[in-house]
């Protein structure tokens, strides 16, 4: 019984991952405006960084404040070839590699430093590490364009101008009303890395190294007593997911042509991705999808309803406040709490487990 | 070589050990600044910014100790300090203005009484609705307290506002002591004198009352206290609330320090607060102080040679201080 | 009279079980002996007796009161205390400062403590030292006086032999009789000579199952049974 509701609840997860996966394939032709567009390319995105933090936290069990600080060195990587070495593939390439290089660099560091003492340990350093770049790309104006950051133009191929296909008479072609130019390029260029990216992290747990990984997530004594070097697989991974967070970072960059504190290294996107993890569900790779798709969804259409909730409480002390679009995060952190003590295994977990609490 | 750095070793615990370190930090910062004046101006304000420092980071590090618990919202307390005490010294203008010291230190203390009370009670609220169901699981330890800060730090946007509130200051805290070419902020030298005290009260606490040998002994081993017959997770509200007063007189303090104050104030002390405790070793409050005044002190001496690397530089301290000592300078031994 | 009955104790740690099955019963007065090779489950059973781990289900009476689920601080109250494998001694605390501690009120009784110094001379002479700086002998001496500093009806004693030299084995024998003139003692114990000279009764635990219990003096009769229960080799 317990089984088959289990089962249930697994192809219901997939099943939503599946038609998650479809809509983000058609969103052009599906959602044809600029801000649905933008929202489909935040998502794929943020699955891609999600699911690789899920690789630290759900997988291994370490939290890890530092995963924007990889994002940022990837995206960070490519803006600033792109402005120094003007708009084509190579600064990308260049720029990603650099990023990963870099992001490899600090997680070895940061790893053999911390990891071996207390998981409180590493997560207070990776945070301070993480502070610590963020300030210095806010203040090293001359290379990071400080607060302000770095706009510059991506690979010709993605220039909204730049036509796909055309007509006899040079025209841009049409199909089923969505022009086919360069933004839809720019568009699928995002969608299939981050797809690739996603099923390469799908493919990693479930390999040897993934099963070694929970063999330490659920006792780590009795792991290193077997004989594994519980050190060295977490230093593994956390270069591993520092790396896909780079990449992700460097896909984003050339997504957005522009590259700033806000977009990448901010605290505010940290949290976004420890909430989208845990709502999602830790641990599970599908809870990446599910959680990344609510939340940026409730990021751009929950303000628009909190704003008309707001002015509709006008008068009443301190409510309308914390009703105000701007104190999203307010409400967000409540349910975080929530969820954390009753569903502590996100909405993905619950639903593959067959119930709360197991 | 070997000989030589374990004598080295030797004559330096003979001499204090650890606890020189300050000193050689200082010495090291008057060779690189030259002029005796700045040199001491920025002593000053070093010493000034470690006390409120410890202040905002003993509470975290006893907490640690005692319970193994983790508190990554324990900067709430410290913002909460900083507006509620800038509001109480805001409604009571009129006593700070007024011509009577007498009237403008009630004001003060009316402020920094309402951050104590404030963070007694708000330390209570979170012990027992927060923290106690996660106990012993550090994974959801430290989400629900990241969940906690969020819901803290909008609470105060929804409260103050976003914009920058300006703290007042007591009129007889304005000004400078001028001694020679050298100047001295007596805000400074109050911070100081006022963190100094309160250090010498918790230590007397900790060392020579039973209260304070039921946590020493607490922090060594719990299950062992436990099975002399007494309630280490009573003790432990005490010491939480006790550490969020401390956290929230903290803040209260730096609000007139820094004399304008925004919500992001304790995300900011967070990262120093965190770096002060893993440099000084969890456990101790010796330790905290120990971190508190090196990370005050190498804020103030690069925020001068190079203002851009202040915050790189505890980074970098406290990388080569846990490439030298994994726990940290003076931890509680466990 | 029975001071401490056990029926059917079973206590899981984290996954596994480590007691199946426990159920003796411990007499007031004396020395009762918990005997049983490496990892059979006598400090888990301890452990659990005073709450440090629950067990579920079963049962722990004390003075025919029901203690289980207790709170490790409320069952030390009802009169037991605890001597851990590991001494569990408060490093930087001096030596008084470890006694003090185990004091209900907070001042020493001048009796017991003269007793106490009377027993253990060692602790009157480095009462201002701090605990970690004692040898291993001494450290135990601490951790037994502080189970006697107050009135118990019973002390856990957790293999208090182990790593002493012989010398301070026989010192701390004769403690342990004065000891248990006035308060009973359950004592876990791998070295069988020493158990045998202070037992009175005793039971064998075998992968967290009694599988003997009974007087010392037929135990220590019956070599076959030692050899069965006790050997390495089997």
């Amino acid at each position: 019984m317990q089984n088959t509701t289990r089962n249930a609840g697994a192809y219901t997860i997939k099943g939503i991952v599946l038609i998650i996966a479809a809509l983000l394939l058609f969103a052009p032709f599906l959602f044809q405006d600029v801000r649905s567009l933008e929202v489909a390319a935040r998502i794929c995105i943020f699955i891609v960084l999600v699911a690789s933090f899920d690789l630290l936290i759900g997988y291994t069990g370490i939290v890890s404040f530092a995963h924007t600080m990889f994002f940022g060195f990837g995206a960070y990587g490519a803006a600033i070839l792109l402005k120094e070495m003007g708009p084509g593939w190579t600064p990308v390439i260049l720029g990603g590699l650099a990023g990963v290089a870099v992001s490899m660099v600090f997680a070895v560091a940061i790893g053999l430093l911390s990891l071996r003492v207390k998981a409180i340990f590493f997560a207070m350093i990776t945070l301070a590490a993480a502070s610590v770049v963020l300030v210095l790309a806010s203040q090293l104006s001359q290379i990071t364009g400080g607060e302000d950051g770095i706009t510059y133009r991506g690979p010709d191929l993605f220039k909204t101008a730049t036509k796909l296909v055309t007509d006899e008479d040079g025209k841009v072609i049409r199909l089923w009303g969505v022009k086919l130019n360069g933004k839809l390029a720019a568009y699928y260029f995002v969608f299939i890395t981050s797809l690739i990216l996603f099923l390469a992290m799908l493919r990693f747990v479930g390999s040897p190294f993934g099963t070694v990984l929970k063999a330490i997530r659920e006792n780590e004594a009795r792991a290193e007593a077997i004989g594994y070097r519980v050190v060295a697989y977490r230093t593994a991974v956390f270069c591993l997911s520092a790396a896909v967070a780079s990449l992700a970072g460097t896909v984003y960059a050339v997504w957005l042509k522009y590259t700033g504190p806000a977009t990448t290294l901010s605290f505010a996107i940290m949290i976004d991705i420890l909430l989208m993890v845990v709502i999602g569900g830790m641990g599970t790779m599908w809870g990446a999808v599910i959680g990344a798709v609510l939340m940026i969804l409730a990021q751009y259409y929950l303000r628009d309803l909190m704003g008309v909730a707001s002015e509709a409480l006008a008068g009443v002390p301190v409510l309308p406040e914390l009703l105000a679009p701007d104190r999203w995060l307010f409400w967000l952190g409540i349910i975080f709490i929530l969820l954390v003590y009753f569903f502590p295994k996100g909405i993905a977990g619950t639903a593959m487990s067959g119930g709360a609490k197991q | 070589m070997n000989t030589l750095t374990n004598t080295l070793g030797q004559t330096l615990g003979r001499a204090g050990g650890v606890n020189l370190l300050p000193l050689i930090v200082a010495a090291a910062a008057f060779g690189l600044i030259g002029a005796p004046s700045s040199w001491l101006t920025l002593t000053v304000a070093g010493l000034a910014m470690g006390m409120m420092l410890f202040l905002m980071a003993s509470g975290l590090s006893l907490v640690f100790g005692l319970m193994d618990v983790l508190n990554f919202g324990h900067s709430a307390f410290v913002s909460f300090g900083a507006f509620i005490s800038a509001t109480v010294l805001a409604g009571l203008g009129g006593w700070l203005a007024a011509d009577s010291w007498m009237l403008n230190a009630l004001a003060l203390a009316a402020a920094y009484l309402a951050a104590i009370s404030f963070g007694l009670v708000a330390g209570w609220f979170f012990e027992t609705v927060i923290i106690r169901p996660v106990y012993r699981d550090h994974l959801r330890q430290i989400l629900i307290t990241i969940g906690a800060m969020i819901v803290a730090e909008q609470t105060i946007l929804a409260f103050w506002g976003g914009t920058p509130l300006s703290v007042a200051r007591p009129q007889f805290l304005e000004g400078s002591w001028i001694i020679g070419d050298v100047s001295i902020e007596i805000y400074r030298a109050f911070a100081f004198a006022l963190g100094a005290v309160v250090f010498v009260m918790l230590y007397f606490m900790l060392n020579r009352t039973r209260i304070g040998l039921l946590i020493r002994a607490g922090v060594e081993n719990r299950e062992m206290v436990e099975s002399l017959g007494f309630r280490v997770d009573r003790l432990f509200i005490g010491v939480f609330m006790l550490g969020s007063a401390l956290a929230a007189l903290g803040g209260a303090m730096w609000a007139g320090y820094e004399t304008l104050i925004t919500p992001a104030l304790g995300g900011e002390l967070m990262i120093v607060v965190f770096i002060v405790v893993i440099i000084g070793g969890l456990g101790s409050i010796e330790g905290t102080l120990l971190g508190a005044i090196l990370v005050g002190l190498m804020t103030n001496y690069i925020g001068f040679l190079a203002p851009k690397l202040a915050l790189a530089s505890n980074m970098i301290l406290m990388v080569a201080i846990l490439l030298w000592r994994p726990n940290g300078l003076r931890p509680a031994i466990k | 009279m029975t001071l401490l009955t056990i029926r059917n104790m079973k206590t899981d740690i984290d996954q596994y079980v480590v007691l199946h099955d426990i159920s003796f019963d411990v007499p007031e007065g004396g020395v009762f002996v918990l005997l049983g090779r490496n990892g059979a489950g006598k400090t888990t059973t301890l452990r659990s007796i005073m709450g440090l781990w629950k067990p579920s289900p079963g049962s722990v009476l004390f003075k025919g009161e029901d203690i289980t689920g207790l709170h490790t601080a409320d069952i030390a109250r009802k009169g037991i205390a605890y001597v851990p494998e590991n001494m569990g001694i408060f490093g930087t605390l001096t030596v008084d400062e470890n006694l003090i501690l185990a004091t209900a009120s907070g001042r020493f009784d001048p009796a017991r403590l003269a007793r106490i110094h009377a027993l253990f001379p060692a602790l009157e002479q480095f009462r201002d030292k701090q605990a970690w700086s004692l040898s291993g002998g001494q450290k135990q001496m601490l951790s037994v006086a502080r189970a006697i500093i107050e009135p118990r009806a019973l002390i856990l004693i957790d293999e208090p032999t182990k790593g002493l030299a012989p010398s301070i084995v026989d010192a701390m024998a004769e403690a342990f009789r004065e000891i248990a003139q006035t308060t009973t003692i359950l004592l876990v114990e791998q070295n069988f000579t020493f158990a045998r000279s202070l037992g009175r009764d005793m039971a064998v635990i075998d992968d967290g199952r009694v599988a003997h219990s009974g007087s010392m003096e037929d135990f220590a009769a019956d070599t076959a049974l030692q050899d069965r229960l006790l050997s390495l080799s089997a």
